[in-house]
């Protein structure tokens, strides 16, 4: 494999990794507000708002049914409006967070969900409000499996970036369409593919070793 | 409200149960959870209340810090009315009464020192006092050593230790107890008994607990209620209910722990009515329960008496014995006077067919 080739890679995987990494923020920081909220909404629950509930978990169902390359060419005139541009890595992270961003809600949503309603009627015991329910309360608790579904987050939002050739957005995926189908270059669509399988493998590892230190809910050998 | 007493004078009741009523909204026909229950809870004591599951005790702890809300009638918690509170003066009233719970509550991924931080922080303590507060709770609880352990890593009843302490950090002046004992050990259970009596000593606070269990109730309450499908059915001091029980719920929880159960070869023989042997029962209470009374029904009657079974023990500092007895046949009615006449009450059992 020629250094031309290998600088390709380099710089595939660098921008793989950036819009993966802005896309997950991103998509973070809309879907774990949601999450909180769907999973403190429903009749009688925290911050009660059955209607928004409602409203807000079919526009999460929607987005979640389409298709993320259909997604990506569909939403062309507002990632234009958005990023200024519909081509290109930086516009194609704007798909990607609208992806992410339910796919992350209703991983939130579970996970907080997981945690055991005496909590919640300790806290309203001790006269918490409902922000500082959701603040010391629910979010530390469904810490570790936020983390785990963050994980996940990642892992598709990696599967998802190879997508995104198809409004001229770089990295791993367009690469090995270009060369290793379009131009028939085998050891460069296997060099790709060994990378992604690298790159999933680390996010999992890294994921589940966050998840394991934020979890306290089994004891564990400590020398006991 | 008082009409501008003084704030909470000793004898005025800490918690107040006005003619309530819960109706839980969405149950067919409107299932009554509590049915027109008043019930005062002294202040400085701890009151029990038993009942079996279902019965609205659990609803009625609820009512007092407002996890609950009555459908009619008053609930009134140190002077406050706990039933119009709303908000920040729920707020309060919520930090002016500790609860602790049968399964703990504890948050597994805060360490036992954080976890009694908690309802500190929430009440916006400032950092710099939450610390040697909490570090005095702990070592109330008797768990210094496993401060910075997390509650996976601890014992049921050390679980527990943790919950009272955490219901403490505010300190309150009355402590819920939500079926605490209920799912540790008998030994375990005694401990942490003994650390609630001990608390309600010294910090002269007001315990009331709900409990399915009359032991608990003998080993530290003062006054008891027993609540049966939402009425409380009998209420009063521990000592004269279980000296004196009325209601059949009350005796039928008193059987399991006074000794006052027959022996199954007995309850086997036994016929209502008949002219075999008798079979009584003597309830010993005040200050006859150490009385040696069944010597003197020999020596004095010149009657002969088996003993079926007995307890004798000591509920709220004072001895209580329960004993069962075979009498001849024909001498029912002079051990019965005899007895009546030493002020000890007596209940025929049966006969042995």
């Amino acid at each position: 494999m020629s250094a031309n080739l290998i600088a390709l890679l380099w710089e595939a995987t660098l921008q793989t990794l950036y819009m993966v990494a802005v896309s997950g923020l991103l998509g973070t920081v809309i879907g774990l507000p949601l999450g909180v909220f769907l999973a403190t909404s429903k009749r009688g629950e925290l911050l009660s708002a059955p209607a928004v509930n409602a409203v807000l978990g079919l526009i999460v169902n929607a987005t979640r049914s389409i298709p993320f390359i259909i997604l990506v060419v569909a939403i062309i005139p507002f990632t234009r409006l958005i990023a200024g541009t519909s081509i290109g890595t930086t516009a194609a992270i704007v798909p990607l967070t609208l992806a992410a961003a339910p796919f992350i809600a209703r991983i939130v949503e579970t996970a907080i969900r997981e945690v055991d309603g005496g909590l919640i009627e300790a806290a309203r015991a001790m006269g918490a409000t409902p922000h500082q329910i959701i603040r010391k309360v629910l979010l530390p608790e469904a810490l570790p499996g936020i983390a785990l579904g963050l994980t996940l987050a990642m892992v598709s939002l990696i599967g998802y970036s190879a997508m995104v050739g198809a409004v001229g957005g770089e990295g791993l995926g367009d690469l090995g369409i270009r060369y290793g189908y379009q131009r028939f270059m085998p050891d460069v669509m296997l060099a790709v593919v060994v990378i992604l399988i690298v790159l999933v493998q680390g996010v999992q590892s890294l994921g589940e070793a966050i998840a394991r230190r934020l979890d306290h809910r089994a004891a564990k050998d400590r020398g006991l | 409200m008082t009409n501008g007493s003084p704030k909470t004078a000793p004898e005025q009741p800490a918690i107040v149960f006005d003619d309530v009523v819960k109706v839980w909204p969405n149950s067919s026909g409107g299932a009554k959870a509590l049915d027109r229950v008043s019930l005062n809870v002294p202040a400085g004591g701890i009151t029990g209340v038993i009942g079996r599951s279902g019965a609205g005790k659990s609803t009625l702890l609820r009512l007092v810090n407002g996890l609950e809300r009555v459908t009619s009638g008053r609930v009134e918690v140190l002077g406050r009315d706990a039933t119009a509170a709303r908000g920040r003066d729920l707020r309060a009233l919520r930090r002016d009464a500790g609860m602790i719970f049968q399964h703990f509550n504890l948050l597994a991924n805060r360490t036992v020192r954080a976890n009694i931080a908690l309802p500190l922080e929430i009440a916006g303590t400032p950092r710099s006092r939450i610390g040697p507060r909490v570090d005095r709770l702990i070592d109330l609880v008797g768990l210094t050593p496993l401060a910075d352990r997390y509650p996976a890593q601890l014992s049921g009843g050390q679980k527990q230790r943790v919950g009272i302490a955490r219901a403490l950090a505010t300190e309150p002046k009355v402590l819920l107890s939500d079926e605490a004992t209920s799912a540790l050990d008998p030994e375990t259970t005694q401990a942490v008994l003994a650390l609630l009596r001990d608390i309600n000593r010294e910090l002269g606070l007001t315990i009331l607990l709900i409990t399915h269990e009359m032991a608990v109730v003998r080993d530290i309450c003062q006054h008891v209620a027993v609540i049966e499908a939402g009425r409380i059915v009998e209420a009063g001091e521990t000592y004269g209910i279980f000296a004196n029980p009325q209601h059949a719920v009350t005796k039928s929880f008193l059987s399991g722990v006074t000794g006052t159960a027959l022996p199954g070869f007995i309850a086997r023989r036994i016929v209502p009515d008949g002219t075999g042997p008798a079979i009584l029962r003597i309830t010993f209470a005040g200050e006859r329960a150490t009385d040696p009374v069944l010597s003197r029904i020999g020596s004095e009657l010149g009657v002969e008496t088996s003993i079926l079974s007995g307890t004798i023990e000591e509920i709220d500092g004072r001895p209580f014995g329960n004993l069962t007895v075979e009498l001849p046949a024909g001498t029912l009615d002079r051990v019965q006077a005899f007895l009546h006449a030493q002020n000890l009450r007596t209940e025929v059992l049966g006969h042995v067919g």
